[in-house]
C-alpha cells in the first residue's frame, strides 16, 4: 500500500469522525412534552422547542417576570409550542430588550426541575419597516 | 417631479452590461477553442474584448445611476427610500449603497469587471479562455439585477434597484390621492451600520470574493487549452493577494462586531461569517499547493481541485446567506429576495461544469509514480493544506445544518435539526486541534522548505522546540494555565513563532523578498495566541458583591447563585463596587455632529422624528461655546451614551461610554461597548439593560403635602425637608417682568448617603399663578410647588414619582488581545510581501515569454527559488 493511499485513509477516516461528531452535537427541534420526557429519561441534550409568548385577550404577555432592582440575571415567562403545551421557562440572563414586541421564540436549553433553563433564546420579531419580512434576534445566557 | 430617466437608463445599462456579457462570453469561448486558425481567433478575441469593454461601460452606468439616485435624495426610487435619508452624513451614504441585496451585488459586479480589465491588459496569453469563465460569471451576476419578468412564462428574473416605490407599494393609498406621491425623507440606513468600519468592510470583503474568481478562471483555463502547468505562475499572485483581501474583510467584520455588538467578541461562529472563512482557508490551502505544482504532479492535481473548490465555495456562502436558507439560524443572513432558484442553477451551473472539465481531463493530468518522502518538502505542505481543508470541512458541515433539513423536505421527509446548542463550543472542540496542529506543521515545514531540516538531519529542530518549549513553560507558570488545550495550543503557537522566526532571521540575512511565508505564518502564530487569551481568559468583571440583589426566587437562590451575576446595577449617580473598581453611572449623553464628544441629554431637546436638537443652555465645551441657547443643532438621534465612571483603587478615573441605540430595524433597543485599551488587556464595557430613554417617565398619582417651614415628610421612603422659602429673581422659561414675583422652595431629600435639594418655583405673574416643578432623575421624583396659605404659614407641594433610572451593565476583561491585531498586521504584511514577490516572478516569465526566439527552451527558465 502506498503511503498516498493510508493518507488518503486517514483524511476519509478523519472526515466521517468529523461527520457523526456533527450529528452527535446538531440539536433537535422538539416541544416540551418530548423535554419533560427527555429530562425524565436523563437525556441532558440541549434541545430547540419553538412556541408563542402566553398573551392575554389585549395582547398583553402574560406571567413574565423581571426584576432587575431585585436581580438583573433572572428573567422568567411562559411558552406555549405548537401541540399548545405551556412551560415555564427561566433564563438566567437580562431581559432581551426586544422581548415583548417577538411573535415567536425559540429557546435553546433544557428541563430542569420542572423549569425550562434556556440557556440562549431566539427572536422573531415583526418588522417595523416591512410587514412581511420577520427578523431574527439571537440572546446567549452567560455560562453558569 | 419624479425623475424617471435616470431610474430607465440604469434598468437599461442593466440589461446591456447582461446582454454583452452573455455574448462575451460566446465570443471569448470562440476564440479560446483550438483548431481554429489563429487569424479567426484573433477576429473573435477582439471583438469579444470590446464586447467585454461595453459591459463594463455599462456596469459603471449603472454603479454611477444607482449613485446619482441615492446621493441626490430621489426617494422616489424604493431602494433610496428604503436604505437612506436625508440626515445621513455623506461617508454613509456610500453605505447605503451596498446595504441592500442588490446594491452588494452590484457592488461584486463592479470589482469583476475592475479585475477582469486589469487582466486583459497584464496577461495577454491567458485573456480568451480566462475572460470566457470571467464573462459568463458576470452574466450570471447581472441576471440577478435585472429585474425582468419574461412574459407569459410569469418567471421572474433578478431584482432591480431601479424600481419606483409606486411599483413596489402600488396599494400604499397614498397614490390613490396623488399618483405622484413622492416621499420626503428615507427610511434611512440601520443606524448599527453606521459605522466607519461598515463603509470598507463590505468593498474589501467584496473584493476578495471578486478575487477568489481569478484563480478559479486560470484552473480552468488550464484545464481547458491543456496547460496543465502554467496556469499555476499566472494564478498564483492572484491567489495570495486575494487570500490578503478577504483574510482582511473577515477581520475587519470582526473588528467591527467587537467594536459594535455586545456578544463580548470578535468572532461568534455564526453562519454568515463561517461561510466566508471557509472559503479563505481553503484558498490558504490552495496557494500551497499551487507553490509545490510548479514540479510535483501531484499537488498540481490537488491545486486544480482546490481552486475550484475556493470558488465554489464562495458561490455556496452566497446561496447560502441569501436565499434565506439560514433565515432562523443567522442573525445577520439577507431575507429571500426570490432569487434562490437563480442561485441555485448559478451555483449549480459551476459545480457541474468544472468538475465535468476536471474529470474529463483527469486521466492526461500528469501523476507521480514516485514515493512522496516523509522527509520532504511536499509532505509537510500537504500535511498543511490538508489540515486546513479538514478545518474548513468541519465548519462548513455543522453550517449546512438548516440546508440538510431543506434537502430533507425537498424530499418529502423532516429531519427536524438544528445547529448545535453550544455552538461556540462545538466548533472550538475541533477548530482548536486543528489549529494547534496547522501551526505547528507552519514551523516544521518551513525548516523541511529552506532544507533546514531533512532525511538525516532532524537535529535542526531540537533547538527551536527547546526554546519553545522553555518559553511555553514559562508563559503556562506565569498565567496559571491548566487546560490542557490551551497548554497545547499555546506551546504550538511559541513553536511556529520561534520555528518561523528563526527562519525569518536567515532569510533576512540573505534576500528579505522570500521572506512573505515566514512573516505570514509568525502572524498566524501571534493571532492564535492572541486569541487564545482574549477568548480562553475572558474574565467577568462585573460580578455583583454587593450583596444587594438577592432574587427572591427559589430557583435562583439554589445551586448557581453566585456564579450567574455577571451584570450589576447602576442607580443613577449612585456609587456600586465592582471588583477593585467604584463604579458610577453619571449621565445619558447624547451625539452631536459637529461637536466633539457627547453632550449631556439634558442640555438639549431631541426633536422628534427629526436629525435635529434644541439647545436648552448654551452648549460650550472645552471652553469654546458652540451654540447658544435655543440654537437648533445637528445630532445623531439613535445614539445614546451612557456615561460611566470608573475609579480606580489608586484613585484615577477614566469613563466609558458604552451606547445605546433606538433601531426600530434591530426590533428596539440596541447596545454597543466601549472599550478602555490597555497595553495587555481590553475592558470591555456595554449596558444589556437600560430603561428607554426616549421613553416619558410614568409618574404615580400625584400626593400632596402641606407643610410648615422646617417641617419634615416623607416622599417614596425618602426623608424631606422644608429648608426655606425663598424670593428668587429667575425662573426657567419665564421672563419676570416688572410687579411679577417669584419663590422657590428649597426641599433637602436625604438618601442613604447623599443629600438632594429641589427647589420647584411658584411665579405670580400679571395675577396669574405659574408652578415650575423640578425633576430629580437621580431620585425619580417630580415636586410641584402648588400653593402658599397667607393664614396658616403652610406650603403645599405636589409630589410624583417614578420608577428611578438604572442601568444593568456587564464589564469584561479581555487580555492580551492586542497580540491578535499584532498579528493580523504581521499576517497582512507577510501576504503581501509573497504577493509582490510571485508577481514579480510572473512578470519576468511573461516577459521573456513574450520575447520571440530568446535562444533558450522554456523549461529551463524555472526559477527554482523555493520559498513559501
Amino acid at each position: 500500500m502506498k503511503k498516498i493511499q493510508i493518507f488518503g485513509l486517514i483524511i476519509i477516516a478523519v472526515a466521517i469522525g468529523i461527520i457523526v461528531s456533527t450529528a452527535g452535537d446538531a440539536s433537535t427541534y422538539v416541544d416540551f412534552t418530548k423535554a419533560r420526557e427527555m429530562a425524565q429519561d436523563g437525556d441532558a441534550e440541549s434541545i430547540h422547542v419553538v412556541g408563542k409568548l402566553k398573551k392575554d385577550g389585549s395582547g398583553q404577555i402574560m406571567d413574565m417576570v423581571y426584576q432587575p432592582e431585585l436581580d438583573p440575571n433572572f428573567f422568567t415567562f411562559t411558552l406555549v409550542d405548537n401541540e399548545n403545551v405551556e412551560q415555564k421557562v427561566v433564563y438566567k440572563n437580562t431581559k432581551p430588550q426586544d422581548f415583548d414586541k417577538s411573535e415567536q421564540v425559540v429557546v435553546v436549553g433544557k428541563m430542569k426541575n420542572g423549569a425550562f433553563v434556556a440557556d440562549k433564546i431566539l427572536m422573531k420579531c415583526p418588522s417595523k419597516y416591512d410587514d412581511t419580512k420577520m427578523e431574527t434576534t439571537e440572546h446567549t445566557a452567560a455560562k453558569s | 417631479m419624479i425623475h424617471t430617466t435616470i431610474g430607465s437608463a440604469g434598468h437599461l445599462l442593466v440589461i446591456i452590461a447582461f446582454v454583452t456579457a452573455v455574448v462575451a462570453t460566446f465570443a471569448y469561448f470562440k476564440a479560446g477553442i483550438a483548431g481554429s486558425t489563429v487569424e479567426e481567433s484573433q477576429t473573435w478575441k477582439r471583438f469579444a474584448r470590446t464586447l467585454f469593454y461595453l459591459h463594463v461601460a455599462a456596469v459603471l452606468g449603472v454603479v454611477f445611476s444607482l449613485y446619482w439616485i441615492i446621493g441626490n435624495h430621489y426617494f422616489e426610487y424604493h431602494y433610496a427610500w428604503k436604505n437612506s435619508s436625508l440626515s445621513l452624513p455623506t461617508g454613509y451614504t456610500i453605505s447605503s449603497f451596498w446595504q441592500d441585496q442588490e446594491g452588494s451585488f452590484l457592488l461584486w459586479i463592479f470589482w469583476n469587471v475592475v479585475l477582469g480589465c486589469i487582466l486583459i491588459l497584464t496577461n495577454r496569453s491567458w485573456e480568451a479562455p480566462v475572460m470566457a469563465v470571467f464573462a459568463l460569471v458576470q452574466a450570471f451576476l447581472t441576471s440577478m439585477i435585472l429585474g425582468v419578468v419574461i412574459p407569459g412564462l410569469d418567471l421572474k428574473i433578478g431584482s432591480t434597484p431601479f424600481l419606483l416605490l409606486k411599483e413596489v407599494m402600488p396599494d400604499l393609498p397614498v397614490y390613490a390621492m396623488d399618483p405622484n406621491f413622492i416621499p420626503k425623507d428615507g427610511k434611512g440606513l440601520n443606524p448599527l451600520l453606521q459605522n466607519y468600519w461598515m463603509v470598507i468592510h463590505p468593498p474589501t470583503l467584496f473584493l476578495g470574493f471578486a478575487t477568489t474568481l481569478i484563480p478559479f478562471s486560470f484552473a480552468i483555463a488550464g484545464l481547458w487549452t491543456k496547460k496543465i502547468q502554467d496556469w499555476v505562475r499566472p494564478a498564483l499572485p492572484w491567489s495570495l493577494l486575494s487570500a490578503m483581501i478577504l483574510g482582511v474583510g473577515i477581520l475587519m467584520g470582526a473588528y467591527w462586531a467587537y467594536e459594535t455588538l455586545n456578544f463580548g467578541g470578535y468572532w461568534n461562529w455564526d453562519p454568515v461569517e463561517n461561510s466566508s472563512f471557509v472559503p479563505w482557508l481553503v484558498l490558504v490551502a490552495a496557494i500551497h499547493t499551487m507553490i509545490i505544482a510548479r514540479k510535483n504532479p501531484t499537488a498540481l492535481k490537488t491545486s486544480f481541485i482546490l481552486a475550484i473548490a475556493t470558488f465554489i465555495l464562495v458561490l455556496y456562502s452566497t446561496f447560502m446567506t441569501r436565499s434565506g436558507v439560514l433565515g432562523s439560524a443567522s442573525v445577520h443572513s439577507f431575507t429571500d429576495l426570490g432569487l434562490s432558484g437563480q442561485l441555485l442553477v448559478y451555483l449549480l451551473t459551476f459545480t457541474l461544469a468544472s468538475i465535468g472539465l476536471l474529470v474529463y481531463r483527469w486521466k492526461s493530468l500528469p501523476s507521480d509514480e514516485e514515493e512522496v518522502s516523509t522527509y520532504s518538502q511536499e509532505f509537510w505542505i500537504f500535511i498543511g493544506a490538508t489540515l486546513l481543508c479538514l478545518s474548513g470541512f468541519q465548519i462548513i458541515a455543522t453550517t449546512s445544518i438548516p440546508v440538510y433539513n431543506k434537502i430533507a423536505e425537498a424530499f418529502g421527509t423532516v429531519l427536524n435539526m438544528a445547529l448545535p446548542a453550544d455552538q461556540i463550543g462545538h466548533y472550538n472542540k475541533f477548530q482548536l486541534w486543528f489549529f494547534s496542529l496547522i501551526t505547528i506543521v507552519t514551523g516544521v515545514g518551513q525548516y523541511f522548505w529552506w532544507k533546514r531540516a531533512g532525511k538525516d538531519k532532524l537535529q535542526s529542530l531540537y533547538n527551536p522546540l527547546l526554546l519553545a518549549l522553555l518559553i511555553a513553560a514559562a508563559i503556562i507558570t506565569y498565567q496559571g494555565i491548566r487546560d490542557i488545550q490551551y497548554i497545547v495550543l499555546l506551546t504550538a503557537g511559541v513553536f511556529a513563532v520561534v520555528a518561523n522566526g528563526s527562519i525569518l532571521f536567515d532569510i533576512f540575512r540573505g534576500n528579505y523578498k522570500l521572506s512573505g511565508g515566514a512573516v505570514t505564518h509568525i502572524g498566524v502564530a501571534l493571532m492564535l495566541i492572541g486569541i487564545l487569551f482574549s477568548s480562553g481568559y475572558t474574565k467577568v468583571v462585573s460580578i455583583n458583591n454587593s450583596g444587594l440583589m438577592i432574587s427572591r426566587s427559589d430557583e435562583f437562590t439554589k445551586d448557581d447563585n453566585k456564579e450567574n451575576k455577571e451584570n450589576i446595577t447602576l442607580w443613577l449617580n449612585k456609587p456600586e463596587k465592582m471588583g477593585d473598581y467604584m463604579l458610577t453611572w453619571r449621565d445619558v449623553r447624547v451625539e452631536p455632529r459637529h461637536i466633539p464628544g457627547y453632550l449631556p441629554k439634558s442640555w438639549v431637546d431631541i426633536i422628534e422624528g427629526d436629525y435635529h436638537a434644541v439647545a436648552l443652555r448654551d452648549i460650550v465645551v472645552d471652553g469654546k461655546q458652540y451654540n447658544a441657547k435655543g440654537d437648533t443643532l445637528e445630532i445623531f438621534p439613535e445614539n445614546f451614551y451612557y456615561d460611566i465612571e470608573y475609579r480606580e483603587p489608586s484613585g484615577r478615573i477614566f469613563n466609558l461610554f458604552p451606547r445605546v441605540q433606538i433601531n426600530p430595524a434591530m426590533g428596539g433597543i440596541v447596545s454597543s461597548p466601549d472599550i478602555q485599551r490597555k497595553v495587555n488587556k481590553d475592558l470591555y464595557t456595554y449596558v444589556s439593560m437600560v430603561t428607554n430613554p426616549t421613553a416619558e417617565p410614568v409618574w404615580s398619582q400625584t400626593e400632596s403635602f402641606t407643610v410648615n417651614l422646617r417641617d419634615t415628610f416623607f416622599v417614596n421612603d425618602y426623608v424631606a425637608i422644608l429648608d426655606n422659602v425663598v424670593r428668587t429673581e429667575q425662573v426657567e422659561g419665564v421672563t419676570l417682568g416688572e410687579g411679577d414675583a417669584a419663590v422657590k422652595a428649597i426641599i433637602r431629600v436625604l438618601d442613604k448617603d447623599k443629600e438632594y435639594v429641589i427647589t420647584p418655583s411658584f411665579v405670580i405673574r400679571n395675577r396669574m399663578v405659574a408652578r415650575k416643578p423640578e425633576v430629580s432623575n437621580d431620585l425619580g421624583m417630580r415636586i410641584q410647588f402648588q400653593e402658599i396659605n397667607p393664614q396658616t404659614g403652610q406650603f403645599t407641594f405636589n409630589v410624583n414619582t417614578t420608577q428611578r433610572d438604572f442601568i444593568v451593565m456587564k464589564a469584561i476583561e479581555k487580555p492580551l488581545i492586542n497580540v491578535l491585531w499584532m498579528g493580523t498586521f504581521v499576517l497582512v504584511i507577510g501576504f503581501i510581501m509573497a504577493t509582490v514577490r510571485r508577481f514579480r516572478d510572473f512578470v519576468k516569465m511573461r516577459n521573456k515569454e513574450n520575447k520571440p526566439a530568446g535562444g533558450k527552451s522554456k523549461g529551463k527558465m524555472r526559477v527554482e527559488v523555493a520559498d513559501l
